[in-house]
């Protein structure tokens, strides 16, 4: 990562608060945050958790309140609208619904920015070629939106916001509104807009794999917070907050959900453990060891390992069967590597503080997992 | 039904009824098309959250539209005599019977504009900031023609309105198929005149219609 130059984009104690029937809602709430130039950056978060917000802010489409925006290390708070205009032309921006004008083709849809920039009439036909070229559209020029695929429009909103040469691409929620066939597809146009072009990308998205896939660093927002950021592995692969494990969980499904684990527990009334699997610590190789040199059994009940930035991640729950003094010394030795939970047994039951999906029924053992919010 | 209509005397008398008709709804139309849409636009953009939000401005035009809107146009025609007076120089003839109109049909057609606007997808403004499109930019490049289709329905809505406007233009001197369907139907019990008059104006309706319906599929790509 370069240091030397300035951050490409840089929030400096961002807020953002929007009037509501109660006083008033931080939609952003002191954000400090530097975005690199060349990379792809993740915002991830759940709906509300301010992060569309923070990314109209890049553009200059909603005011700052307090705090200030840099872009390429220049202060854009408080410009008049006519220089806002110019910073905007030069961050592109792609929507969950697209937002394609639907009253002009598909080529009148990429000129029109062009337009907007002035250039001559003869450049932007060139240009417009040429985009639609990149993004696999040029048969479709002549179309309307609404002849349109999901995906395709897509790629009609990702050549329309590269046609003035932008340094920055806004990707708000941009496979959101896409099955998952498609979703690969776009996110892989942008992984190329990215390496072909050298634009730095954000992205905004609630989809773990989302950022699993294509982004280098990511921030994790909640409440119109950053809680935290960083690379993608080291964030997904120690999450310190609440609300990052519960991505981890949700795109992993590795560990048991409240409702799974009570399943768990009639299946096996034996003592249950989740061991954590990270590039850095107990590789399954680890665990094979463990299980041989104590006197126990081990069952593998639950789990999933998957990659995240290419590198293993996940977890896998086991019944250990044995007399309780080896099941300690076994849990004792693999703490020393990784991150093993407890859960306890069918009679002394333990709850996962990060457990994500179906909750367990009411009439279950008074221990119910999931975190009380 | 009067057997002895004397058709060779009336149907001059259509021909320039018509005539006045037409030069009342389309000359009102031709004011009400721009002021109407440049008043929608204004009540568009001024709303709370658009981009030229103005409180002040939106309750001035709002209160003003709900001030003409609902008063019946035969009081409205004599309600703004002295205006009429002062814009057209008389108060009685077929000139000063489009006045009112006109006026009356613009701040219809503001209303018209105003809510085909409010129902566009707000995403399509946002995009076109985002690309850094001057805020009038927005309304010729982007408004207008999004809306487009919808705005030529509710146009042909308003020149249907017209044409009932302009059979009330009797009043003053105006003339028109409704003054004739009057005078010389109506009033002399005469109910084949009328009929004849009411026959054309379905007729001028229907193609009215017919056209707009035309012109929106054409626009609309949906």
């Amino acid at each position: 990562m370069t240091t030397a130059a300035p951050p490409i984009v840089s929030f400096r104690d961002t807020v953002k608060t929007f009037p509501a029937t109660a006083g008033l809602v931080r939609a952003v709430d002191g954000v400090t945050l530097d975005i690199h130039a060349g990379e792809i950056f993740g915002v991830i978060g759940y709906s509300g958790a301010g992060k569309s917000t923070l990314v109209r802010l890049i553009n200059a489409l909603e005011p700052v309140t307090s705090g200030a925006v840099l872009i390429d290390g220049k202060d854009i708070t408080g410009l008049p609208e006519s220089e806002l205009r110019r910073v905007r032309a030069g961050i592109g921006m792609i929507f969950q619904q697209f937002n394609l004008l639907a009253s002009r083709t598909v080529a009148g849809n990429v000129a029109y920015p062009l337009a907007v920039a002035g250039w001559p009439r003869d450049r932007r036909r060139a240009r417009v070629a040429e985009l639609l070229d990149f993004v696999g559209l040029a048969d479709k020029a002549r179309q309307f939106p609404s002849q349109l695929s999901g995906g395709q429009k897509q790629r009609v909103g990702i050549a329309r916001a590269l046609a003035t040469n932008p340094r920055i691409l806004l990707a708000d929620e941009a496979t959101s509104a896409l099955d998952p066939e498609t979703t690969q597809d776009v996110l892989d146009l942008l992984r190329r807009v990215n390496a072909e072009l050298g634009i730095t990308v954000v992205v905004i998205t609630h989809e773990m794999d989302v950022v699993k896939y294509t982004c280098d660093r990511v921030a994790v927002m909640e409440d119109g917070k950053v809680v935290e950021h960083g690379d993608v592995y080291s964030v997904f692969a120690r999450p310190q907050h609440p609300a990052t494990r519960r991505f981890v969980g949700t795109a992993l499904r590795d560990r048991p959900s409240p409702a799974a684990l009570e399943r768990l527990r009639h299946r096996h009334p034996g003592r249950i453990v989740t061991v954590a699997i990270r590039e850095d610590g107990a590789a399954t190789v680890d665990l094979t060891r463990a299980l041989r040199e104590h006197p126990i059994d081990g069952t593998v009940v639950y789990g999933g390992i998957t990659e995240i930035a290419e590198r293993p991640y996940g977890s896998l729950t086991l019944e250990l069967a044995g007399d309780d003094a080896a099941i300690t010394a076994f849990i004792e030795d693999l703490s020393r590597s990784t991150t093993v939970l407890d859960l306890g047994t069918a009679a002394a039951p333990l709850a996962d503080p990060d457990a994500v999906g179906p909750r367990a029924s009411a009439f279950s053992s008074g221990d119910q997992g999931g975190d009380a919010r | 039904m009067n057997r002895d209509t004397d058709w060779g005397y009336l149907a001059p008398l259509l021909g320039k009824a018509f005539g006045e008709t037409l030069q009342m709804v389309s000359v009102a139309l031709l004011f009400a098309g721009v002021f109407g849409l440049a008043l929608g636009i204004a009540l568009y953009v001024t709303r709370r959250g658009n981009f030229f939000a103005n409180r002040a401005v939106f309750t001035v035009l709002n209160v003003l539209v709900n001030f003409v809107r609902p008063i019946p146009f035969v009081i409205f025609i004599f309600a703004v005599g002295p205006a009429t007076m002062a814009v057209v120089g008389k108060t009685i003839g077929t000139e000063a019977a489009i006045f009112p109109m006109a006026i009356m049909a613009s701040f219809a057609f503001s209303r018209l504009v105003e809510q085909n606007l409010v129902g566009l997808d707000p995403g399509v403004v946002e995009a076109a900031r985002a690309m850094g499109a001057s805020r009038w930019r927005i309304i010729w490049s982007v408004l207008i023609p999004e809306a487009l289709g919808p705005l030529i329905l509710a146009f042909t809505f308003l020149v249907i309105g017209v044409i009932d406007m302009s059979a009330m233009a009797g009043i003053v001197g105006g003339g028109g198929l409704g003054d004739f369907a009057i005078r010389h139907g109506y009033q002399r019990f005469n109910w084949e005149v009328t009929a004849v008059a009411v026959v054309v104006i379905v007729i001028m309706v229907q193609a009215v219609q017919v056209l707009g319906n035309v012109l929106s599929r054409r626009v609309l790509r949906r």
